[in-house]
């Protein structure tokens, strides 16, 4: 029992007080430089504020979320396989994959209004934006694990007559997975910064409309209490995919 | 009956990255007997693994001809197993779904295989370890592993390549002294390649002394020498004049 709680400690033990350290400061920041509230909120004015406004943080979190994880869904279901088809055709992997290649380093943000124009003010827009964010890490990423099988390796399923769809479900496809787990890492905290920006350029709810809105009227506090979520929400996506892993490739872990 | 293998005045050119035609293979004329155990030695960089690639079908001879039991080979031949170096085992698979592999990818009963895969485990001393994953294996486990998969099928015809290159020196010599004995037991043909002296002469029925590049075969040792050999102590005065004599010809390369 004791043995568990040092154990439980000393995984969680740094990462609280790194968190706590950094509220401590701010306290200290607020509390004796005079940092006026409109510049620097103090943490207890934040959770105030979090808590006046509680009735209608849900709504916009929720919202936020729905937009985050659609967004999601659509560059997995469209990422994952255009990357299998990307390794599987050669003639694909010349033709579709510099296109891939150049889209990324069109700047997403400015593809913004663009989206808002095609498919609307409403939830879509910001779908689609999420999704061209998150698309890239996870199609790159799941095309170097798929490809990145060692050359003997294919060559003793060669040797065996393996078919090219037995050498993907057996060998490519499990040894893609942490690869594709780490494309899927960078792209839920892309994914939450996405749904923000997609606020920005134009909408009338969510957390991104919420820091608008807020940071124009100086309510500070509540700027922080959205940026609070943010990266809370981010973090918690983070955790769920990388519980994921460990269960579809604890090998990938090093457990 | 055909050789198992017939190589005559192979050769294999290929480009470099500045475009320009390096030869690694040179003038091989081989034949590899059935059920002979035999090595192809020589310093790195001397063509082995490429030879062996050449002899399976995954590499096309630029000049000369490769016959596998008197027809040439033109796609990879069948009825083979492969062991490299690596033990390339598949790190989400159980020691005994990575042996099950290729019966699974050749669409064969995998329930039939099972108790045999359990068995070839056994005579190579893994009965205990069928459910565990190859990370918890140490590396001479995980080749002893890879060399069971490579058996599954039965096949008759076993090139390794280097196999037991990546373990410590221990483990190495005791795997070398494994294989020998396994392969007095049942004797398939078998081609393997190393650059270690001793561990040719532990298994080899002929060995073929390789020099570098081009890769050609300057010299074919017939290694008399008593079975079984596992216990090498026992070989005494005549495998060292077999260390000398192979020594002297790999020298005899860096002098020219």
């Amino acid at each position: 029992m004791a043995r568990r709680a040092t154990r439980m400690l000393r995984h969680y033990g740094p990462p609280v007080g790194a968190i706590l350290a950094v509220i401590l400061v701010w306290y200290a920041v607020t509390a004796w430089l005079g940092v006026p509230g409109w510049l620097l909120p103090s943490p207890q004015a934040v959770v105030a504020s979090a808590i006046e406004y509680g009735d209608i943080l849900p709504r916009h979190t929720l919202i936020t979320l729905a937009e985050t994880l659609l967004g999601l869904a659509v560059s997995l279901l469209v990422g994952v396989p255009l990357a299998i088809v990307i390794v599987w055709s050669a003639f694909l992997r010349r033709t579709v994959y510099p296109l891939v290649l150049g889209l990324q380093s069109v700047p997403k943000v400015a593809l913004a209004p663009l989206f808002l124009i095609w498919v609307g003010y409403g939830m879509p827009s910001k779908v689609l934006i999420v999704a061209s964010i998150a698309f890239f890490p996870i199609v790159v990423d799941t095309v170097t694990g798929l490809a990145l099988v060692e050359r003997d390796l294919l060559d003793m399923v060669r040797v065996l007559r393996a078919s090219t769809l037995q050498t993907f479900l057996k060998i490519r496809i499990p040894s893609a997975m942490p690869h594709f787990f780490s494309g899927a890492k960078v792209a839920v905290t892309l994914a939450v910064i996405g749904a923000v920006v997609g606020e920005f350029v134009g909408s009338d709810v969510g957390l991104g409309y919420l820091m608008l809105v807020s940071g124009s009227q100086l309510n500070t506090a509540m700027v922080f209490v959205c940026l609070v979520i943010l990266s809370l929400m981010g973090a918690i996506l983070f955790e769920i995919v990388e519980a994921l892993q460990r269960i579809a490739c604890p090998w990938s872990l090093g457990e | 009956m055909n050789a198992v293998f017939d190589l005559q005045d192979v050769a294999l050119a290929y480009e470099d990255a500045k475009g320009e035609t390096l030869l690694a293979l040179k003038g091989i004329d081989v034949t590899v007997r059935d059920n002979e155990f035999l090595v192809l030695l020589g310093p790195s960089g001397c063509g082995k693994s490429t030879l062996l690639k050449v002899m399976v079908g995954l590499l096309r001879p630029s000049a000369g001809r490769v016959l596998h039991r008197g027809a040439e080979v033109r796609d990879t031949i069948q009825d083979v197993g492969m062991v490299y170096q690596n033990p390339l085992l598949l790190p989400w698979r159980s020691v005994l779904d990575n042996v099950l592999l290729p019966v699974e990818i050749l669409k064969w009963d995998r329930k039939k295989y099972e108790p045999i895969a359990r068995n070839i485990l056994d005579t190579v001393g893994l009965s205990g370890f069928t459910g565990k994953m190859p990370r918890q294996l140490s590396g001479g486990m995980q080749q002893r592993v890879g060399i069971c998969r490579a058996l599954i099928t039965d096949p008759s015809l076993l090139l390794m390549d280097e196999p037991f290159a990546a373990l410590d020196a221990l483990t190495r010599d005791e795997m070398a002294r494994e294989l020998a004995r396994l392969w007095e037991q049942r004797r398939k043909t078998v081609v393997f390649v190393t650059h270690s002296i001793p561990e040719a002469l532990l298994l080899a029925d002929r060995i073929l002394v390789m020099s570098p590049r081009p890769g050609r075969i300057a010299r074919v040792i017939d290694v008399d020498l008593p079975r079984p050999r596992a216990d090498g102590r026992k070989l005494g005065a005549a495998f060292e004049e077999y260390v000398d004599l192979i020594r002297d010809i790999i020298f005899s390369f860096k002098e020219s």
